[in-house]
Order: structure tokens, then C-alpha cells, then sequence
């Protein structure tokens, strides 16, 4: 089976814009957490959030876009933009219906529907916008990126709350390995207004002051908006046609955790299991996992018990850069993907901020205060969604020259 | 050897009665769902009318709490999977549900709570500062459709990929079509698939009357969504759910289940074109339609229906025609070609599985269901859309497509179960 490698990576981050400003950020271990200013948040008991600063829509896309596009969709579309040049992959030269998009998103543009439903509610419905259809549906982001980069071929959208951008990332793999010349991925969310906070809040998992996963004080997320998008091919084409690869979505496992009381056990540990037999993958050759990182007490322990179960205690190193960007729902998983490829090119781990006190029982061995350099040619990123999703994916730093060919003919990542 | 990929089990929630029993009815009898909107007063809309399901929810089976905290679409979905799991006769248990997924299409997900939780916090649309203290304690349930998905795993014991798919219009093709390709790569041998939509709120509405996507043929319902007719003026929105038991072929024909059909083939392609609009040519979706014909192995002249995406709007009509004739040459004039929704409205999201639905019905009791209201044939369409009144015909293969919002063009290949009567 053939290998899919990424070529060109996009990212909108509270931490930076585009992948140099994001990755320096993150190694220096700067936080994108801040009062929100999107709106006043002074009402509510989460007023911190990673919000992204510095995006003006009008520097990124043409001005008929920004009154039809929620800011989720600005940032897909900037994102897809930047992945593609950064490929360097000349688009016209891969027949159109060879090139697909599959992206997640989590709760569709909401600002944008918010805006409508006062319109519809305080005003009159006349009053809603003639872009509501089709700028608050969850499908929107596949759609204004297809249109954009002229991608006719295979199109798809998951949902699956903060695991569904390494689903969508793992269906575009199937799409490349199908025979379809190059997928535009990942995800992006965005719901910094006010119906959106509100609606995090009847969740129950924010937090008010820091996020903290994996500490003794660990008490909710904060959430934050953006996300990644990247550019998948076929490794021996982008190798032939001269193209840098980032590396190899190398493995992938998704399941769903048993209802609640039902006292069968948690799927996350079979997840990550699946991912590592999917790339061929021992526990000893992950150099570095990016754990999910939900923040809350029993989540957290759950998530130690099945790295330790897979990895042995202290067996491996955790990290979470996402403390620095808040919970980014669909965004998380494909930005979380962007760190560990980077991570395994430079050999360091970014740090976990926020956390000093690790409960020992945990058996984590968990990345903080400063990056950490590490060895290895793979990593292991969690990504959970809310109600019980959980996804797990294997990212292999390329293969020198003439490896990729012999690691296939040997059979190993059959 | 090749996995390959049956439908076992059926469940419906249409306009025109629930159950699979009774969609079969509504749609061979060339009966229409569509009437003026009873969900709320829809006096300050275009479009008034809409196919709506007399859905009780005790009567169906819900709790009372089940009923209080899902969103109607989850209620619609719910519903539908217990009527497909005991239609199936497949035992779920601990042994099977590390191999047992869900894939769930929803084009506008839990709208119907959002909008009305909205209302509430808002002080009916006052408040920009939304109050939270004013939220349902399942307020976030709404705000992410995923929702849905855990509601069908957890109800049918499965442990295995589970997932929304929301590719607007096209979401219950490509749920369907997803779970399939699960089943064939080998990542599990039993899906629940399905789609479910209930957009009949007034943010919907409203969406749709801003771009006068929906027919205000208000002063006549029953005959307001006319698919291939010359006086068609747009589609009437519908709601429902429909949930299929995907089994690997040989293991659904080893514990001696009943096959309604096999998903034998499925492609989606976008047409990079237009958030709403649509070429006229059908490039797109007949490339989907080649595209999923080659996975099948199967030619244009096997099929012996086209369940069509119909939706009574001018360009999707010209577009679908286009594209029936370049991926099916000459056999798209002899192949039969209908439009369900003509009957039970357009439920976004959730009619793409209820087409299938239909589709793989039509093999079975080898009916071809017709186009209502199609009076006054477009001159300009040349296709043989089946007005009026269903049809016998024996046939071996049949195609179901679909066009949504976003640009998304999907079809799929259903084969009859070999060794039957064809």
C-alpha cells in the first residue's frame, strides 16, 4: 500500500500565523491564552480563551468572500492557501478530479449563525443574510476550499467534536491510497461569540483561570479557535516531482468509548493500539506522544491509564502544547499532527504549560517547562471528541531516500 | 478476497408515517406529505409549506426523558435505528462492538434546539451577551451534532469508527458511503448508517427564503414540489431519518440474514464551482456516477433505476438531466428516473439515505416508485421521469444520486443479492 506524506502545511493559531510563526512560538513556549476581546466576556464565568490575533480577513481573501464566510471559514481558507504554496505543488498541473477535500469541523460557523438568528429573531426574516444557507453549515469549509483551489474530486466533511480533524485527516489518507493524486485536509473551528461560549459552558468543561491538563489542579479547558490544514499526496510522486515531505500519515485507529455506567471498558487504549499496528509501529519507536489533554480530573487519568497500558509507566514523553492555544476542537487534532511532524524533523518536544504538579499515579512522563530534545522517526497524536470519540494517529518522519520503496516491499506497514 | 457490503436491516422516519412499512406505501402510491407548516406559525415566511412527520414521540417509543433533552432530528434517528437493528435480526453484544460503527449524515444537525435554546437566551433575539444561566443542561449536545452519533452507538452497542458525516445535501449518501468503505477496508464488519435531519425551524426557513430556494407555492401544498415540470418553482423542505444495517456480505449471509441489496459501488466528487449554484453540464456529478458504476463493476445498461436527487429547482433539474446523460450515455433514455422527494419533501441531509432506502426497496419488491405532480413535462427535459405512477419492473441494479450546498455530487450502486429472482 502506498505511503501518504505531507507536503504543505497551513496553520491559524492563537500562538502564530502560518507554520514558522506557530512552531516558534510553541518551542519558546508562548501562550496564546487572553481576555477575550471578540466580545465582552464579562459576564461569564470563562472570560480566557486563545484567540487569534492579528488575521485580517482582508490581507488573506478576496473581498466577495469575507461578507458570506464565517471567521472559521477565513481561517480554512487562508490556511489552504498557505498549505498549498508551502507544497509548492503547481495545482493546474493534477487534473481537477483528482484533487479532493475532506475537512471537520466541530459546530459550523456559529458566529455567523448567532448574527443570523438575531437578525431572524430581532429583526425579521428578511433580515437573514442570503449566505446563512451555506456559511454556518458544518459543510462550508470543504466547500469554499474546493471552489477556491478548483478541487473537483473527492469531497468530504466529519464531525466527531475534537476527534474528528484526525478522522478527516485519516479519510483523506484512504483517499490518496485509493489512487486520487492529492487531498487537502484538516480543521478548523471557530466559536468565540457569545452563543458559542455559552453553549461551551452548558458543557461543563471550562475551566476560569488556566488549562491545565494532567495537574493535580486540573479544572477544565479554555477553549481557543483555528486549527490546520495540510496537503497530502502520494510519497513516490512527491518524491519524483520534487517535493519536500513533512512525513508519512503513518497509522490511524478511531473508536467510541461504552455509555457511561455501562462498566465495559474505555476505547481509547484499543485507538491507540489500532493506530500503532496501522503504521507498523512498536510502542518503543513512538518518540513522543500529544496527548488529548482534556483538563478534567477523570478524563486526564483515563487518558494516563491507557498511555501507560500501551507505553509502560513513565514509558514514554506526553506533551500538550495545545495549553498554549486552548482546546481548538476540530482544529486540534490536524495542529497537534503539524507539532509532531515538526517535532520529529527537529528532535525536540515542545512543552506542556501551565502543569508542575503531575500526580505520580498518573506514570506520565510529561514535557514542561521547556522543550525537550527527543529521538525517534515517530510520534503518536490523541485527539478525543466529547460523548465518547476517541481517535489516535501514527506521523513518521520521511523515509531517506529508497527506504520508503524497501519499508513497503517489506511488508511492514501492510 | 474482496470484502464486499450488504444492506440488512431498514428503518424509516418520513412524512406520510413513520416506519419502513409505511414510507414503502407513501411512495408507491405517488402520495404527497407536503402541506403548510404546522411546527410553528410560519405566517412571516415566502415559503409556508413543508413535509412534515406526525412524529409522537412516546408513540414511537422514546421516553419521556429522551424525548426532553434530544434535539427532534436525534429523536427522528433514534427511532429509526431500533426499527433497522430488529429488521436486521443482528444481535449486538461485547463480542461484536469493538467491530460495529456508526456513520450518521446530518446536514444542519441539532438546528431545531439551538434556535429554540437561543430564543431563550436571548431574550428573543435582544441579547447580543447571550445569558448562559438561562442554557438546557444539554445545550452543548445541540452545539455539537457529533451528538447524535454517540446517541446511535450507545444505543446499539458500538464500539468500533464512529462519526458524523455533513456534507449538506449529499450527507446521507456519503454517510452511507463511509461506512461502506469501512466495511470493505476491514476496519469493521457491522455499520449503522444513516442520515437524519429535522430542519423545519424558522432559521432554516428563513435561510431558504433568502435565496428563494423553496417553493412559495403556498395556496396549494400537496402539489407544490414538482420535479421535472415545466411550472416547478423550488423544493419544499421535508424532515425525517433513515438507518441501514451494514453487514460484510458473506457474515450477513452466513448467519442467514435477509440482503436487501448490496452498496456495490460509491464516489463523491465536488464541483468547485458555486456554494449554491450548479453548472449545467453535470461534469461533476457524472463523474461521480462513472466513478461509483467502476467500483460496482457495473455498466449503465444494468441499471434498471435511477433514484434521482429531484429537487424541483430549475438548475438542479437541467444539471441532473446533463449529468444523468454524459455518465450514463445512451441508457440514461431508457432508464426509468424518479423523484422521491416529489412525495416527502427535501430533508436536506437525511434524504440522501432515505433515497437509498427507497432504492434498495424498489429492488426488492421490484417497484420503481414515481414523480409526483409531474403534470406538465419541461419540454426542455427528455428523460423518462416516471410521472405520476409507480412501476413494476424486474431489475437486477439501480442508482441513487445526490447535489447539495457546498457543491458536494454523490452517487451510489445498489446490486440485488445474487442467487434471487432478478
Amino acid at each position: 500500500m502506498t505511503a501518504v506524506v505531507v507536503t504543505g502545511i497551513g496553520v491559524v493559531a492563537p500562538t502564530g500565523l502560518g507554520l514558522d510563526a506557530y512552531w516558534a512560538a510553541t518551542l519558546r513556549g508562548d501562550d496564546g491564552i487572553r481576555r477575550v476581546t471578540a466580545f465582552d466576556p464579562g459576564r461569564y464565568p470563562t472570560q480566557r480563551a486563545g484567540e487569534v490575533t492579528g488575521f485580517e480577513p482582508g490581507e488573506h481573501l478576496p473581498g466577495r468572500l469575507i461578507p458570506q464566510t464565517d471567521r472559521m471559514t477565513q481561517f480554512a481558507l487562508a490556511a489552504s492557501d498557505w498549505a498549498v504554496a508551502d507544497s509548492g505543488v503547481d495545482l493546474d498541473s493534477v487534473p481537477e478530479l483528482e484533487r479532493g477535500v475532506v475537512t471537520a469541523g466541530a459546530s459550523g460557523g456559529f458566529g455567523f449563525g448567532q448574527r443570523e438568528l438575531q437578525n431572524l429573531w430581532g429583526e425579521s426574516p428578511k433580515k437573514v443574510s442570503a449566505y446563512m444557507s451555506f456559511a454556518w453549515f458544518y459543510a462550508v469549509n470543504t466547500g469554499q476550499i474546493s471552489i477556491r483551489h478548483g478541487m473537483s474530486g473527492p469531497a468530504g466533511v466529519l464531525v466527531a467534536e475534537q476527534a474528528g480533524g484526525l478522522d478527516a485527516l485519516a479519510h483523506a489518507r484512504r483517499q490518496v491510497r485509493a489512487g486520487r493524486r492529492l487531498m487537502i485536509s484538516g480543521g478548523m473551528d471557530c466559536s468565540l461569540c457569545p452563543y458559542g461560549m455559552a453553549a461551551q459552558l452548558a458543557g461543563g468543561r471550562l475551566g476560569t483561570e488556566a488549562y491545565r491538563p494532567f495537574d493535580s489542579r486540573a479544572a477544565g479547558h479554555l477553549p481557543g479557535e483555528g486549527g490546520a490544514i495540510l496537503v497530502l499526496e502520494d510519497a513516490e510522486r512527491a518524491r519524483a516531482e520534487g517535493r519536500r515531505s513533512y512525513g508519512e500519515i503513518a497509522g490511524f485507529g478511531a473508536t467510541f468509548d461504552p455509555r457511561p455506567g455501562s462498566g465495559r471498558p474505555p476505547a481509547l487504549r484499543r485507538a491507540v493500539e489500532q493506530a500503532l499496528a496501522d503504521a507498523g509501529t512498536r510502542p518503543e519507536d513512538i518518540a513522543v506522544v500529544f496527548a488529548d489533554g482534556a483538563g478534567v480530573p477523570e478524563l486526564d487519568a483515563a487518558e494516563a491509564t491507557a498511555l501507560t497500558e500501551v507505553f509502560g509507566d513513565r514509558g514514554v514523553a506526553v506533551t500538550v502544547p495545545k495549553t498554549a492555544t486552548g482546546r481548538l476542537y476540530s482544529g486540534a487534532g490536524p495542529l497537534d499532527v503539524v507539532a509532531a511532524l515538526l517535532s520529529l524533523r527537529d528532535q525536540v518536544a515542545p512543552p506542556t504549560l501551565n502543569v508542575d504538579r503531575v500526580p505520580d499515579a498518573y506514570g506520565l512522563d510529561l514535557v514542561v517547562g521547556r522543550p525537550r530534545p527527543v529521538s525517534g522517526s515517530a510520534a503518536l497524536v490523541l485527539a478525543r471528541g466529547f460523548h465518547g470519540f476517541n481517535s489516535a494517529m501514527v506521523v513518521r518522519a520521511p523515509a531517506p531516500a529508497g527506504a520508503v520503496a524497501a519499508r513497503f516491499a517489506g511488508g511492514a506497514a501492510a | 478476497m474482496t470484502r464486499r457490503v450488504a444492506i440488512t436491516g431498514i428503518g424509516v422516519v418520513a412524512p406520510g408515517g413513520i416506519g419502513t412499512k409505511q414510507f414503502w406505501q407513501t411512495i408507491t402510491a405517488g402520495r404527497t406529505a407536503t402541506r403548510t407548516i404546522s411546527l410553528f406559525d410560519p405566517a412571516p415566511f415566502r415559503s409556508r409549506i413543508a413535509a412534515e412527520c406526525d412524529f409522537d414521540a412516546a408513540e414511537q417509543g422514546l421516553s419521556p426523558e429522551d424525548a426532553r433533552r434530544l434535539d427532534r432530528a436525534a429523536q427522528f434517528a433514534l427511532v429509526a435505528l431500533r426499527e433497522a437493528v430488529a429488521d436486521s435480526g443482528l444481535e449486538t453484544g461485547p463480542d461484536t462492538a469493538h467491530r460495529t460503527g456508526v456513520s450518521l449524515g446530518s446536514a444542519v444537525g441539532c438546528t431545531e434546539r439551538l434556535e429554540r435554546e437561543y430564543v431563550a437566551m436571548s431574550g428573543g433575539g435582544e441579547e447580543w451577551l447571550v445569558d448562559h444561566t438561562a442554557a438546557g443542561p444539554h445545550l452543548y449536545d445541540h452545539f455539537v451534532p457529533s451528538s447524535m452519533a454517540a446517541e446511535l452507538a450507545w444505543e446499539a452497542g458500538a464500539e468500533g469508527p464512529c462519526t458524523v458525516v455533513s456534507a449538506g445535501c449529499t450527507s446521507g449518501l456519503d454517510s452511507v458511503g463511509h461506512a461502506a468503505d469501512l466495511i470493505r477496508e476491514g476496519t469493521a464488519d457491522v455499520m449503522i448508517a444513516g442520515a437524519t435531519d429535522a430542519p423545519i425551524s424558522p432559521i432554516t426557513v428563513a435561510c431558504f427564503d433568502a435565496i428563494r430556494a423553496t417553493s412559495p407555492r403556498n395556496d396549494d401544498p400537496a402539489t407544490a414540489l414538482r420535479p421535472f415540470d415545466r411550472t416547478r418553482n423550488g423544493f419544499v423542505l421535508g424532515e425525517g431519518a433513515a438507518v441501514l444495517v451494514l453487514e460484510e456480505l458473506s457474515a450477513a449471509r452466513a448467519r442467514g440474514a435477509h440482503v436487501y441489496a448490496e452498496v456495490a459501488g460509491y464516489a463523491s466528487r465536488g464541483n468547485a464551482y458555486h456554494m449554491t449554484g450548479l453548472r449545467t453540464d453535470g461534469r461533476e456529478l457524472a463523474a461521480a456516477v462513472g466513478a461509483a458504476l467502476d467500483q460496482a463493476r457495473l455498466a449503465p445498461d444494468d441499471l434498471g433505476y435511477v433514484n434521482a436527487h429531484g429537487t424541483a429547482t430549475r438548475q438542479n433539474d437541467v444539471h441532473e438531466t446533463a449529468a444523468l446523460k454524459r455518465g450514463l450515455g445512451a441508457h440514461a433514455h431508457r432508464v426509468p428516473v424518479s423523484s422521491i422527494k416529489s412525495m416527502i419533501g427535501h430533508s436536506l441531509g437525511a434524504i440522501g439515505t432515505i433515497e437509498i432506502a427507497a432504492t434498495a426497496l424498489a429492488l426488492e419488491h421490484g417497484v420503481i416508485p414515481p414523480t409526483a405532480n409531474l403534470t406538465d413535462p419541461d419540454p426542455e427535459l427528455d428523460l423518462d421521469y416516471v410521472p405520476l405512477v409507480a412501476r413494476e419492473r424486474r431489475m437486477s441494479a439501480a442508482l441513487t444520486v445526490g447535489s447539495g450546498f457546498g457543491g458536494f455530487q454523490s452517487a451510489m450502486a445498489l446490486r440485488r443479492p445474487e442467487g434471487r429472482a432478478a
